[in-house]
């Protein structure tokens, strides 16, 4: 039996707090990039009960991809956009999923991503993702960014953190542990990641940094 | 002086180009900040850094 939506928000109310839970599912996220950081964050997401999540990737479901991300071998072959919402859809049935089967380019961020309150940084590409932040800062001058940088390899945890580098624009990751020098990419290191994204952004919706001052370091 | 990513540093004078490729930077994996406003691409050889100026360097890596 899936709960109705009345129970489904009493539920996430009492766990969360009626005001931050009203937040999130006033917000609008956008997701770029489907791997193991965008897929965890959008469960995370939809989990916390986010209203609406804008789901962006061009790539399908690889055997290689099923130990950090959050798909099923029986998704194989399938596009990202599609699967996701499939497992989402049975995680948090009231969460409304917006799929976007495209690769980002400079031409196509201010039509894809101006609907969005928030968007996630989720590439793997080190020139993709430094293209994506740099048309969200100049083009959106209203969206917040969580960026990424650092979380590949078997490093500590802990080295992962997140930076608030200006008033829109927070960065999570090591900052320093590429995938090409590393080699590996291990489910817990780039979950610990994908985590520090989500909860910069439910901070972000319930204005936490507004009050706790700028530069912080969480 | 320049803060770049939070050290002082004596590079007032040259531009932003200049220092970046001096510190071995690759640009096409950099986002940068100069007092808190995002400089586009196009705009690292014309841009100045004057004393006073924060320069936060972003450098994306590969992984997601």
């Amino acid at each position: 039996m899936i709960p109705s939506y009345r129970e489904w928000k009493e539920a996430l109310e009492m766990r969360q707090g009626r005001e931050d839970t009203a937040r999130f599912a006033e917000a609008t996220v956008a997701i770029c990039g489907l791997g193991g950081l965008g897929s965890m964050i959008a469960v995370l997401l939809a989990r916390a009960g986010v209203g609406r999540l804008l789901l962006i990737d061009f790539d399908r479901v690889e055997l290689t991809n099923l130990h950090r991300q959050q798909y099923k071998a029986s998704q194989c072959g399938r596009f990202k956009t599609e699967a996701l919402c499939e497992n989402i859809r049975e995680i948090a049935p009231y969460t409304e999923l917006i799929p976007r089967t495209v690769r980002i380019t400079p031409s196509n961020v201010l039509t894809l991503l101006r609907e969005s309150q928030i968007v996630c940084e989720a590439l793997d590409n080190p020139n993709a993702k430094a293209m994506l932040a740099e048309r969200v800062l100049v083009e959106l001058p209203d969206v917040y960014l969580v960026a990424s940088s650092g979380m590949a390899g078997m490093g500590e945890a802990d080295a992962i953190h997140t930076r608030r580098l200006s008033d829109r624009f927070w960065l999570c990751g090591d900052g320093e542990s590429d995938v090409a020098e590393e080699g590996s990419l291990v489910a817990s290191r780039v979950a610990v990641c994908a985590a520090h994204q989500a909860h910069a952004v439910l901070r972000i919706l319930t204005r936490r940094f507004e009050t706790e001052g700028k530069k912080e370091e969480t | 002086m320049v803060r770049i990513n939070g050290k002082e540093l004596p590079v007032d004078g040259s531009t932003l180009a200049d220092y970046l490729a001096g510190a071995g930077y690759d640009t096409q994996r950099l986002a940068v900040e100069r007092n808190g406003e995002i400089v586009q691409k196009e705009a690292y050889a014309q841009t100045v850094l004057t004393d006073g100026d924060s320069i936060e360097i972003v450098r994306f890596v590969g992984g997601g």
